[in-house]
C-alpha cells in the first residue's frame, strides 16, 4: 500500500478546474519530483493534499497512510505526517518563528542543531516569520519547520528557486539527509536541487493531470533539451488536451 | 455594524463615595488585588519604584522606595499644590478646562490625581507605578494627574486604571498633563481595564521641550461600554520627539474611539503614531491618528492596522495628516482587513488548529514589541496581554 494514495483527484479553485482526474502513489522511502509548464496545477497539487480550502478535492480521494484525508483539514493532515516547505509562504508579523517551531517540538538543542544544518542563525527564532527575509532565507527557514516537524512526506515547493549557489548546496544537502529514510514529493522547474536529491520517479503535469511518469534524470534532460515541446507530442498529452479543450 | 457613540451625561453619575483608609497597597484585598494586576499594577511593589493609589476619590496608598528619595516626588495632586505653589500654574496648562463637557465637569468636581515629578538629572531605573481604581457601582472619578521630568531626568511611568468587579456602570474622566522638560524622556504606559458598562474620557496634554522624548504606551483589551480620547503632544522643543503606540482589543458592544495627535512646533521635531487595533464581536472602533506639521524641519508617520475579527464589528482607520509650512514631511500607512486566510493555512500546515491559529495571529498583531520597552516590563505586559486574550479569544 502506498504511502500517498490519489485516485481521479479533481479540483477547483475560485470554480476553475486546476486538477483534473489526477492518479498518484508515492510508496513509503520513495521521492518523487513534479515537473510541468506554469500553470499546469504543481504547487495546485500539493495545497489540495495539504487540505488548503483553497484547493478542496471535488471528487475522487486522497489517501495517506491508508486513511482517506480527502476531507480533513489541514492541521489534522500534518498531524498525521504531512509537511510542506512553501514556494512564497506568508508575512505573519508579531508570529515568531519560534512560536511555531516551539510547538513542531523538540528541545532547544535540536532546534539549535537543526538551524545550524540549513545555516539559519538562531536568532531567526525571534524574527517575525518571512519578515524581511531574503529569498534564501525564507527557503531555508521553510526546509528547518519541515526539519523540525519531521514529517512522513515531506513536500518541497520550488526549494531551488531563487536561491544562490550556495544556499543550493546547503538547501540540497540537508534535504537529501532529510529523504533518505523517508517519502517526497519535490516541485522543481531548473533542476538544481536535483544535483543533490535522489529522485526515484518523475512525473509531468499537464492541465491538472500526470502526463506520464518515469526516470527523473531521463524525464528532465529531455525538458532541459527540448523544454516541454517534447511532450506536446506525446499522444497523452495531446488526448489530456482534446478531452480540456472539449471540456 | 457600526454603532453610535453612546450619549454620556456626567451629570448622571453618582458623585458621593464612602471615603477608603489609608493602606498600603500590598493590604489590599485579593480581588482588588487581581483586577489591578491586570493593570499592570503590582501590589508586591516589586520591580517598581513606588506606588501611588487611589479608589474612588480616596487617596488610599503613596508610598516611595527609599533608594529613589531624592529623585522623584510622588504624592496627591492636591498635596503637590499645598508644597510647591507653581503646580497650580501646570493646571490646564496642555489644555482648556472649557474644551470639552469632560474637561469642564472634570475642572468643576475634581477628586484628586497622582503627581509625579522626577528631579533633574536623576534617571529613576524602576518604574514608577501609578492606579487609578473605581470600586463603588455608577460612581463618577475625575482625576487630575501632573507629571514633570525636569531637565536631564529619564523615567519610565505605568498608570494602571481598573474597576471593582463588581462594578458595571461608571464614569471616569482623567485628566492628565505632562511637561518633559529640557533634554528629559519619559516612557508612560497606560493600561485600561474598565467594565463592560463603563466609560471613560480620558484627556491628556504634553509637552515637550528641547531635546526631551516623551513615549506614550496605550492598552486597552477589555470590554467597555465608550471609550474616547486623543491625547495631544506638543513638541516645543528643539529635536523633540513624541511617540505614541497603542493596543486596543474590542469585545462585546465595545465603543473605542481612540486617536492620538502630534503637533511638531520645534525645529528638528519628530513624531511618530503606531497603532494596533483588533475589533471583535460588535465592537466598534475608530483609530484614529493626526500629525500636524508647523515647523519647516519637522518628520513624523503614522501607521494604523486594524484587524476585524467579525463581521458585525466595525473599524473605522482615520489617519490624518496637516501640513502648515512647507518642508515639514509627514506619512502615514494604514491598513484594515481581516485574518488573511493564507496565514491561518500556513500555521495549520504546521499543525496548529484554526483556532490556535487565530489565537497566535491576533496575539502576534498585538505584540507589545511595538512600543520598545526595557526586557522586564515587555515580559510583564506581555504576560498580561497572554491573560487577557486567554478569556477574549
Amino acid at each position: 500500500m502506498p504511502l500517498l494514495e490519489i485516485r481521479n483527484l479533481a479540483v477547483e479553485i475560485a470554480g476553475k478546474r486546476v486538477i483534473n482526474g489526477l492518479d498518484l502513489d508515492i510508496p513509503e522511502g520513495e521521492t518523487h519530483v513534479l515537473f510541468g509548464p506554469n500553470g499546469s496545477g504543481k504547487t495546485s497539487l500539493i495545497m489540495s493534499i495539504m487540505g488548503f480550502r483553497c484547493c478542496r478535492a471535488v471528487s475522487g480521494t486522497i489517501k495517506f497512510d491508508g486513511v482517506d484525508i480527502t476531507r480533513l483539514p489541514t492541521d489534522e493532515r500534518a498531524r498525521m505526517g504531512l509537511g510542506v516547505a512553501f514556494q512564497s509562504p506568508p508575512v505573519i508579523r508579531g508570529v515568531r518563528l519560534g512560536d511555531v517551531v516551539r510547538r513542531l517540538g523538540g528541545s532547544n538543542g535540536d532546534h539549535l542543531e537543526m538551524t545550524r544544518r540549513v545555516n539559519l542563525p538562531i536568532e531567526f527564532m525571534g524574527r517575525e516569520i518571512n519578515l524581511g527575509f531574503s529569498g534564501g532565507e525564507i527557503k531555508r527557514s521553510e526546509l528547518f519547520q519541515v526539519l523540525m516537524q519531521k514529517p512522513k512526506l515531506a513536500m518541497f515547493d520550488e526549494p531551488d528557486s531563487g536561491v544562490d549557489v550556495e544556499n543550493l548546496s546547503v538547501i540540497g544537502r540537508a534535504m537529501e539527509e532529510f529523504l533518505r529514510d523517508r517519502a517526497g514529493l519535490i516541485i522543481t522547474h531548473q533542476g538544481h536541487i536535483l544535483r543533490y536529491v535522489r529522485a526515484d520517479v518523475a512525473h509531468v503535469m499537464f492541465y491538472g493531470r500526470i502526463a506520464c511518469s518515469g526516470e527523473p534524470e531521463k524525464i528532465f534532460d529531455l525538458i532541459l533539451r527540448e523544454g516541454y515541446r517534447w511532450c506536446e507530442k506525446c499522444p497523452k498529452v495531446r488526448e489530456i488536451r482534446h478531452e480540456e479543450k472539449g471540456a | 455594524m457600526r454603532r453610535k457613540e453612546p450619549e454620556v451625561k456626567p451629570e448622571s453619575y453618582e458623585r458621593k463615595a464612602e471615603p477608603w483608609p489609608r493602606v498600603p497597597v500590598s493590604g489590599l484585598g485579593r480581588e482588588v488585588a487581581q483586577r489591578v494586576l491586570e493593570s499592570g499594577i503590582r501590589v508586591d511593589e516589586e520591580e517598581r519604584a513606588g506606588t501611588y493609589f487611589q479608589a474612588d476619590h480616596s487617596v488610599v496608598s503613596v508610598s516611595l522606595k527609599s533608594a529613589f528619595e531624592g529623585m522623584v516626588e510622588l504624592m496627591s495632586t492636591m498635596e503637590a499644590i499645598e508644597r510647591h505653589g507653581w503646580v497650580r500654574d501646570l493646571m490646564w496648562g496642555t489644555m482648556d478646562p472649557s474644551a470639552d463637557r469632560f474637561t469642564d465637569f472634570a475642572s468643576k468636581n475634581w477628586d484628586n490625581g497622582y503627581f509625579i515629578r522626577i528631579l533633574e538629572g536623576q534617571r529613576v531605573t524602576l518604574p514608577v507605578q501609578a492606579c487609578l481604581f473605581l470600586s463603588k457601582e455608577n460612581l463618577n472619578q475625575n482625576v487630575h494627574n501632573i507629571i514633570v521630568a525636569e531637565p536631564g531626568s529619564e523615567a519610565q511611568i505605568i498608570t494602571g486604571c481598573a474597576t471593582h468587579p463588581s462594578v458595571r456602570h461608571g464614569l471616569h474622566i482623567g485628566v492628565s498633563e505632562f511637561y518633559v522638560r529640557r533634554g528629559a524622556k519619559l516612557t508612560f504606559t497606560m493600561i485600561h481595564n474598565w467594565a463592560d458598562e463603563f466609560d471613560a474620557r480620558p484627556r491628556t496634554g504634553i509637552v515637550v521641550e528641547d531635546g526631551a522624548t516623551f513615549i506614550s504606551n496605550y492598552i486597552c483589551l477589555k470590554p467597555v461600554r465608550s471609550l474616547q480620547m486623543s491625547p495631544a503632544a506638543y513638541c516645543r522643543g528643539e529635536s523633540s520627539r513624541a511617540s505614541f503606540n497603542s493596543i486596543l482589543y474590542g469585545k462585546g458592544s465595545s465603543y473605542m474611539d481612540v486617536g492620538s495627535r502630534i503637533f511638531l512646533q520645534g525645529k528638528g521635531s519628530r513624531g511618530e503614531i503606531v497603532s494596533r487595533a483588533a475589533a471583535a464581536d460588535e465592537s466598534t472602533i475608530y483609530a484614529r491618528g493626526l500629525l500636524v506639521g508647523e515647523h519647516e524641519d519637522s518628520r513624523a508617520h503614522l501607521e494604523c492596522r486594524g484587524l476585524l475579527l467579525s463581521d458585525r464589528a466595525h473599524m473605522h482607520a482615520v489617519p490624518e495628516l496637516i501640513g502648515r509650512v512647507k518642508g515639514t514631511e509627514l506619512s502615514h500607512e494604514a491598513a484594515v482587513g481581516k485574518i488573511a486566510e493564507d496565514q491561518i493555512q500556513y500555521l495549520m500546515a504546521r499543525g496548529f488548529t484554526e483556532r490556535e491559529a487565530e489565537a497566535l495571529i491576533i496575539r502576534g498583531f498585538m505584540d507589545v514589541g511595538i512600543f520598545g520597552l526595557p526586557e522586564r516590563i515587555t515580559r510583564d505586559i506581555s504576560e498580561m496581554l497572554d491573560r487577557a486574550l486567554e478569556g477574549a479569544l
